[in-house]
């Protein structure tokens, strides 16, 4: 019978540690449906403790990639979205998910390759040549394929330059499906080139020998956009902690924090909220 | 205590068991009455084994009628029925709680109770040992106290010994006599000619799922009445 | 193999150092399962012993389902439980989604199955040892039932660490209704995960030996409450 009481306790013990809810339903804390860039990045662990000692409210945050952040968000699954997909954004808001679009920083993209450079993009500050020359060397190319940000970045430049790749799926032109990490990893894994914001790839902890090729083009530039999302369409969303948090990171301290965070004396991201 | 004169005596007439167009029991008529020693008896194969799951319940007739003493069948009559089996069937647990077990179905958890019955097989001392470790004459003996244990109107026994060595058997054939005098009736297959000779007060002899006779055993060994179990108790191969 | 004694050592160190961090993750993670698989037992050892003694129509068919679901994809699990406690869906108003018990759920669902499968054969096969014995002493369903399960009881513990094993070892469920967030509902696999995705593969690869040897622990613990409950000489 001892061993039975033994299982009876361990159940006890578990199932009441485990039954009530501990998702926080008061304003104390909110959810945040986020890109995985300013996460992995480490934005968010130099961030996010200066503004719950300023306002006591704890944010989570779900970092998921700007195609899922987004879904999530218009299920009403978080208090507030912030992605690196403007058009996407904008889309958002006019079907009435969400309340208002906001700048609130940017970084760049850069691709990166082995260092064979196989294209013979070194250097290059235009990124559509860059492509181009990849696709012509039909060099091994790892794309997000997931409709983030970086992935509708990377479509766009490649239809500047009237170029197909997906037609080339699975050949030279990999596609992941995955995030920006996973895809990294891919594409050291196989010596392919790869276009990612640089926030990631500078924290990246598995660079290999890959180098940077090409940086500095205007198109290469990545706008983070947040949004409140909109309590009329989901009433549980808690507007209140939400427009706090957006008030404070498009404010002065948040643009400030923004600015603060270096990773290895680098600056990640660069605040562009418009004063208000 | 046992009160035999409720299910007994218990009459059964035409009783059949078939399987395809097998018949293993074959029109089975035989009274059992109370007091006497009843052994079943005949060769390998002879339905002994068959017969005696019918009249406890366990397996339903194709055809023919078992009165016992209390007209209706089902759980009722079963519960004042036990049964030892070939090959027991040990819990997985202590020689006690197997012990315990059978009590509590009965509505008894008397520790005391459980006690005497492990004396009444010698097994006092054995009590805390898993069953299971049990040597095959120990787990015969509890199996047999376990089915003591709730007190039954009729034992069925169905070659309880034809795998246990002769001290073990000597055990069990003196338990079985034990309850025989406490006034359970005991209805004893075996194919052990000995062990029918030192038990029997009466034989039921089966050959080929038929029953050729029932006889009072001093009868049956002098002079049996079917050339069968002349045969039989001669040694020989009954085809 | 740089990674691999990278790794060995960093998972040394964090242990050493009862990296609190660390500490929080395998408490969340042991929580979330154990929860789960108590959860599971509680369900699936009374369908199972059902579904193992019993004669019923469509029996078959039930277990056939049963022993099936033992193979649903935890990523799968973790889409359909998020759909239904989104806001969006039918269950948003119970707020569970991205807490502990939401992961608890969805591990539940996946090992569920598992149990109850397991369960029903091993049942099934002490009942066919008991069923001639249990019917000649007129046990009745439900005591019949509770003796099978106590008397299977050592079948049954590595029938539940069996689900146990499913449950700490999944990461696509857990990581879609719990959403991996950090101090909240992150647990070993989705660190693990986390950390593959940053590239820091030794440190992944150090959180994936201590889960080896969180699930080591867990068993052994079962294997020494196994072996006192045997010197007790049954109860």
């Amino acid at each position: 019978m001892k061993v039975q009481s033994i299982f009876a306790f361990l159940a006890v013990c578990t199932l009441g540690f485990g039954i009530p809810s501990d998702t926080d339903a008061s304003e104390h804390s909110l959810i945040l449906q986020s890109t995985t860039s300013t996460a992995n990045s480490g934005l968010y662990d130099h961030l996010l403790p200066i503004f719950e000692a300023a306002s006591g409210i704890k944010v989570h945050v779900v970092a998921v990639g700007t195609g899922q952040a987004i879904r999530n968000a218009r299920n009403g699954d978080g208090d507030v979205l912030l992605v690196h997909a403007k058009a996407a954004e904008e889309k958002f808001v006019a079907d009435g998910f969400g309340v208002k679009r906001f700048d609130v920083m940017y970084n760049d993209f850069v691709i990166v390759g082995p260092p064979s450079d196989p294209a013979h993009i070194a250097g290059l500050s235009d990124a559509k040549k860059a492509l181009r020359k990849i696709a012509a060397t039909r060099a091994p190319f790892a794309s997000r394929g997931d409709n983030s940000g970086t992935h509708i970045k990377e479509k766009q430049l490649w239809a500047a330059e009237n170029l197909n790749p997906a037609k080339e799926s699975g050949t030279w032109y990999r596609e992941t499906g995955s995030g920006m990490g996973a895809t990294l990893n891919v594409g050291v894994g196989m010596g392919a080139y790869v276009l990612t914001d640089r926030a990631t790839w500078l924290s990246h902890g598995n660079k290999g020998d890959f180098k940077l090729y090409v940086q500095g083009d205007k198109a290469l530039f990545n706008q983070y956009g947040i949004i409140l999302i909109n309590p009329a369409k989901h009433p549980r969303v808690k507007a209140s902690a939400g427009q706090r948090f957006i008030d404070w990171i498009l404010g002065p301290q948040g643009q400030r924090a923004i600015a603060g965070y270096k990773l290895r004396g680098q600056q990640l991201f660069f605040p562009n909220a418009i004063p208000r | 205590m046992p009160m035999p004169d409720a299910l007994l005596p218990a009459s059964i007439s035409g009783l059949t068991f078939e399987v395809g167009n097998r018949r293993l029991v074959d029109d089975a008529h035989l009274e059992l009455r109370p007091g006497a020693i009843t052994m079943i008896m005949g060769p390998n194969g002879a339905g002994k084994s068959l017969l005696l799951r019918l009249l406890h319940g366990l397996i339903e007739p194709s055809a023919g009628n078992i009165e016992w003493g209390m007209r209706a069948r089902g759980d009722d009559i079963r519960q004042r029925q036990a049964m030892v089996f070939q090959r027991p069937v040990m819990l997985r647990r202590s020689v006690a709680a197997n012990i315990d077990f059978a009590l509590k179905l009965r509505g008894k958890t008397d520790t005391e109770a459980r006690d005497r019955i492990l004396s009444t097989v010698g097994l006092q001392d054995r009590a805390k040992q898993p069953a299971r470790l049990l040597s095959g004459g120990e787990q015969q003996r509890l199996s047999l106290a376990r089915a003591l244990a709730t007190e039954p109107d009729v034992l069925f026994l169905d070659e309880p010994t034809a795998h246990l060595d002769p001290a073990s058997t000597a055990a069990i054939e003196d338990v079985v006599r034990e309850a025989h005098r406490a006034g359970t009736k005991i209805v004893f297959v075996s194919h052990d000619i000995g062990q029918a000779r030192r038990l029997a007060d009466e034989v039921i002899f089966m050959h080929g799922g038929r029953i050729f006779e029932q006889t009072p055993a001093p009868q049956f060994f002098e002079k049996p009445k079917s050339p069968e179990a002349m045969h039989f108790l001669a040694g020989e191969l009954v085809l | 193999m740089q990674d691999f004694a990278a790794a060995f050592i960093e998972a040394v160190n964090l242990l050493a150092r009862a990296d609190s961090d660390l500490l929080e993750i395998v408490g969340l993670s042991l929580r979330v399962s154990l929860s789960a698989v108590i959860v599971s037992c509680i369900i699936g050892f009374p369908i199972g012993a059902a579904l193992g003694i019993g004669r019923f129509p469509g029996r078959q068919t039930l277990i056939v389902c049963v022993n099936a679901l033992m193979g649903l994809p935890p990523v799968v699990v973790g889409l359909m439980v998020y759909l239904f406690l989104s806001n969006a869906g039918p269950l948003g108003w119970m707020e569970l989604l991205y807490s502990p018990t939401a992961m608890i759920v969805a591990q539940t669902i996946l090992v569920a199955p598992i149990v109850t499968a397991l369960s029903r054969q091993v049942v099934a096969d002490l009942h066919a040892e008991y069923e001639e014995q249990f019917r000649s002493l007129s046990v009745p369903t439900r005591t019949a039932v509770a003796a099978l399960l106590w008397d299977a009881r050592h079948s049954l513990a590595t029938v539940a660490l069996a689900g146990f094993g499913r449950a700490i070892a999944e990461v696509g469920a857990v990581i879609i209704v719990g959403g991996n967030i950090d101090h909240l509902t992150r647990v070993m696999t989705t660190a693990i995960a986390l950390e593959t995705s940053k590239g820091n593969l030794a440190l992944a690869l150090a959180l994936g030996l201590i889960l080896i040897v969180l699930a080591l622990t867990v068993n052994a613990s079962v294997a020494i409450l196994r072996g006192a409950s045997e010197r007790h000489a049954n109860a």
